[in-house]
């Protein structure tokens, strides 16, 4: 934790930063923790992480010494709030995380000139892959053009040049360094010829 | 400024700048802040330079290595981030906000008077008095660091004389979406 000192401004002397312990749930100094979204989960990972820092933020004294400052009234009130919040927080993680379950990548092929093809990749973003190294990688990988572009449903995806959509297909399943965390059950293949039966 | 904030629709550019600009933001930053040319020097070298990031409604944030340092609407004065506020108090004049203000202002909302000017607030005394319009860090009762940073709407002395409605507007909070940015 921070010194308490005050920083004595001397002529020639660099004054040292103070290095403040954010909370590793909600990323807020941990002082500030009670007024988050997740004050349980923060309690649980102070104690186990600082049990000294815990004990001066959430001993009886310190809540007595807080509840000196504000009206009963004020103070059930915002206990209650914060409650409230607490639910609305994890539900909503929790539902953001079966729509992440829930959500598919699709990998299209499409046919663009009888034998070529380009693979599209979309959906990928929902499990946390960053697509613009992702594109990079492929492009690395199978050594043709992929890049990330907008398509037609105005999402990101990634589009890369040649049929390679059995050979992603694969990396997904082998969780191969970027990709990991891709479940492979969520993997979709469509293809997508060209109108007018590949244009004889 | 920065309640709803992304990165990815809201950067329009990053430019490396010029070093004659890097000059003179260093010397608007050591005029403006409350710090020696040493410190500075010890956030951001001057061998070092530093990144342009161009954001929507003319926002520019100053990023060191990828990470924010201060940032400025229009020609406006320079905010220090509230990650580089906490590791340097000393850059912005203080107020103090009351208990009961606090979860308002982790909200987005701008700070009233009353919260101010009551028991657990904290103005600077009449000869310290700030004008409007100056950047100020905003701290908490009962807390040891900053909550948010932002900008006094009234002359101090006036806000303990009318006692209502905005006295500082807030730039940024604990928990906003710059708050959530680390890296640029």
């Amino acid at each position: 934790m921070a010194s308490q000192e005050e920083p004595v401004a001397g002529p020639a002397q660099p004054i040292a930063p103070i290095q403040v312990l954010y909370c590793g749930v909600c990323t807020f100094p941990v002082e500030y923790c009670e007024f988050g979204s997740h004050l349980k989960k923060c309690k649980e990972w102070l104690q186990k992480e600082h049990p000294d820092l815990y004990e001066k933020y959430y001993s009886e004294e310190a809540l007595q010494a807080k509840l000196g400052t504000l009206s009963l009234e004020a103070q059930t009130k915002l206990e209650k709030d914060t409650a409230k919040k607490e639910e609305k927080a994890e539900a909503k993680a929790e539902a953001a995380l079966k729509k992440k379950m829930a959500s598919r990548v699709t990998i299209k092929r499409i046919e663009r000139n009888k034998r070529k093809h380009v693979t599209a990749i979309h959906g990928l973003e929902a499990f946390g892959v960053d697509l613009k190294k992702a594109a990079k990688f492929f492009a690395q990988k199978f050594a043709t053009g992929a890049s990330v572009t907008k398509n037609t449903q105005g999402f990101d995806e990634i589009v890369v040049q040649g049929d390679v959509s059995g050979d992603i297909v694969e990396m997904i399943e082998d969780q191969v360094g970027l990709l990991k965390g891709v479940p492979k059950d969520n993997v979709v293949e469509v293809e997508e010829k060209k109108k007018g039966g590949g244009g004889a | 400024m920065f309640k709803k904030f992304s990165p990815s629709s809201d950067v329009s550019g990053q430019t490396s700048l010029k070093s004659s600009v890097q000059r003179s933001i260093r010397t608007s930053l050591l005029s403006q802040w409350k710090v020696e040319s040493e410190t500075v020097e010890q956030i951001w070298p001057k061998k070092e330079s530093l990144t342009l990031v161009k954001c929507r409604d003319h926002i520019s944030i100053y990023t060191f290595h990828g990470e924010p340092l201060f940032f400025q609407h229009f020609d406006g004065p320079f905010y220090p981030t509230l990650r580089l506020l906490h590791k340097y108090p000393f850059l912005l004049p203080m107020v103090r906000i009351d208990r009961g203000a606090i979860r308002f202002l982790l909200a987005g909302a701008h700070m009233m008077c009353p919260g101010l000017t009551s028991a657990g607030g904290y103005l600077p005394p009449a000869d310290a008095a700030m004008p409007a319009g100056t950047p100020v860090a905003i701290y908490a009762e009962g807390k040891e660091h900053a909550v948010g940073i932002g900008i006094t709407k009234l002359d101090t002395e006036e806000m303990k004389k009318v006692n209502k409605d905005v006295g500082v507007e807030t730039v940024t909070y604990i928990g906003d979406d710059l708050w959530a940015l680390q890296t640029l």
